[in-house]
């Protein structure tokens, strides 16, 4: 009997998360290489209170039924992979990849987690790792001399070093790619994780194959749209508004009962 | 004992029923692709001895609003926002053809092309399928053209065309899983040339403004039953004071 007070909090529920993924959208709009999600909805299961077509009498058959749905789920955040813009920091260490692909991190664990943040630092032993000190694969190991970094559109990394003319190459960057980035799983610290629908991770040399090129001294910036966010969390704000509005409603009617009968 | 309270309980219990369909719009006011549910009340008659007033009401869904959403466009290459009247095969649950206006498409580990729900899109022979692709272009008339891994933007392949079919309004049914699928009688018609716009979303078709006034109608409505099973009562009180013994 209080179905539309269940209706209208699966309402309030889905709402309730799409602001959650809006202000972790806007929380995050500058953060290097962070990819915006998007909250799906979908609609619940339907009721069939009265069968459409079934006999009302031996003659004839009921025209129209009676289904009545029972409200509405968040059913997925989608996460939205398209290229944040590219800003010059001009900073050695800084990389963007200009095209599809993640950089490879050896996690603590030993598990390799991917991201799209190319700000790296050296650590106290010279290995490139990220903010969080998880080292880059495959590894690139700076010596102490050098006195210059490049890095080259191919992943090729190149110090030169005092008393030599001709760069030395240290080692050389590989990305990964997956057949459905959006599948993969979100682990914070601007990583993601390979997920059964991401697909096993595809790694090569930049710029080959499919894979984004890589641009060293420039970042790639979030690409979270602020007044797309804010139009949603708008929209956000008055469905739930109404949903709230459409349990007081039914609360009205049932306490009208209440007090009158 | 009047039988009035009867028919004002139909007639509580039915605004009781909108106002359960007014709910699940309004909370599926941000759900791309879905259609206003319509509920409406009818008149049932109850034949016997007396008075025929006894005049039930009941609840009756004619089926859905089918009127289109408004577009939002997301720039995102898998959404798509299909034209008027037509819809977008997906395979159910049960592996059978039904139809949604649901196009927040994705993709799955093994490069199928499914909805937010996970069910498989439905190309011209069964599910659609993509090998690893550097980008992926949706064509107005639903053709899925791709670039191969490893291939330059003059190697596009078209792959498949999405199963797109027009139905007038009134022909579809909605299913307990919330996909339609074509009422007794009617054939799918497969819709040629352009059908749809890619990165955009056909919205909701809830106009919230007109639920709440719905809304508000269908309280009132339920409190003048209320009103009348009042009624009812006292008179019922009365005349069993007036059997009452002095």
């Amino acid at each position: 009997m209080t179905s539309s007070l269940w209706v209208a909090k699966t309402g309030l529920d889905a709402q309730q998360t799409r602001l959650t993924v809006i202000s972790n959208n806007l929380a995050n709009t500058n953060t290097a290489g962070f990819k915006k999600s998007r909250a799906a909805f979908e609609d619940l299961l339907y009721q069939n209170v009265r069968q459409t077509g079934a006999q009302s009498s031996q003659q004839t058959q009921a025209a129209v039924g009676l289904e009545l749905g029972t409200g509405a789920r968040v059913v997925a955040t989608e996460r939205n992979f398209a290229q944040g813009n590219l800003l010059l920091t001009e900073n050695p260490l800084d990389v963007a990849i200009n095209g599809q692909g993640f950089f490879q991190i050896l996690l603590p664990d030993g598990n390799l987690a991917y991201t799209r943040n190319g700000a790296f630092q050296l650590s106290s032993d010279g290995q490139v790792v990220t903010d969080s000190g998880y080292l880059l694969q495959p590894g690139i190991s700076v010596p102490q001399e050098a006195q210059s970094l490049s890095i080259a559109a191919d992943g090729t990394v190149s110090a030169r070093l005092p008393g030599q003319a001709a760069p030395q190459v240290l080692g050389s960057l590989q990305i990964a790619d997956f057949i459905n980035p959006a599948g993969l799983q979100a682990m914070g610290e601007n990583l993601f994780l390979e997920s059964g629908a991401s697909g096993p991770p595809q790694a090569g040399t930049p710029g080959l194959g499919g894979l984004g090129r890589l641009n060293q001294g420039s970042l790639e910036s979030s690409n979270v749209n602020v007044v797309e966010e804010l139009v949603n969390m708008i929209e956000t704000q008055r469905a739930y508004e109404l949903n709230s509005k459409a349990i007081s409603t039914a609360d009205q009617m049932l306490a009208y009962v209440n007090n009158n009968l | 004992m009047d039988r009035s309270l009867y028919v004002a309980m139909s007639g509580a219990s039915q605004a009781w029923d909108a106002q359960t369909a007014i709910s699940h719009n309004i909370a599926n006011s941000a759900t791309v692709g879905f259609k206003a549910t319509l509920v409406e009340a009818a008149s049932r008659q109850v034949n016997g001895p007396g008075l025929a007033s006894r005049v039930h009401s009941v609840s009756q869904s004619p089926g859905f609003d089918s009127s289109g959403g408004h577009l939002m466009h997301t720039d995102r290459s898998l959404d798509i926002a299909l034209g008027d009247d037509l819809w977008l095969g997906v395979l159910g649950q049960d592996g059978e053809l039904a139809y949604t206006r649901a196009g927040d498409l994705q993709l799955n580990a093994l490069g199928q092309l499914t909805t937010a729900s996970g069910l498989a899109v439905s190309g011209e022979g069964g599910a659609i399928a993509l090998p690893p692709f550097e980008a992926m272009e949706i064509g107005a008339d639903g053709t899925i053209s791709i670039v191969p891994q490893g291939g330059g933007a003059n190697q596009l392949v078209v792959l498949d065309r999405l199963n797109v079919a027009r139905f007038e309004a009134g022909s579809l049914e909605r299913g307990a899983d919330g996909l339609f699928r074509p009422a007794q009688g009617v054939e799918a018609q497969a819709e040629p040339g352009q059908v749809l716009i890619s990165g955009a979303l056909e919205s909701s078709n809830v106009n919230l403004a007109q639920s709440l006034v719905q809304m508000i109608e269908q309280q009132r409505r339920f409190e003048f039953q209320i009103k009348a099973m009042q009624t009812a009562d006292e008179n019922a009180q009365r005349s069993a004071e007036l059997m009452k013994l002095a």
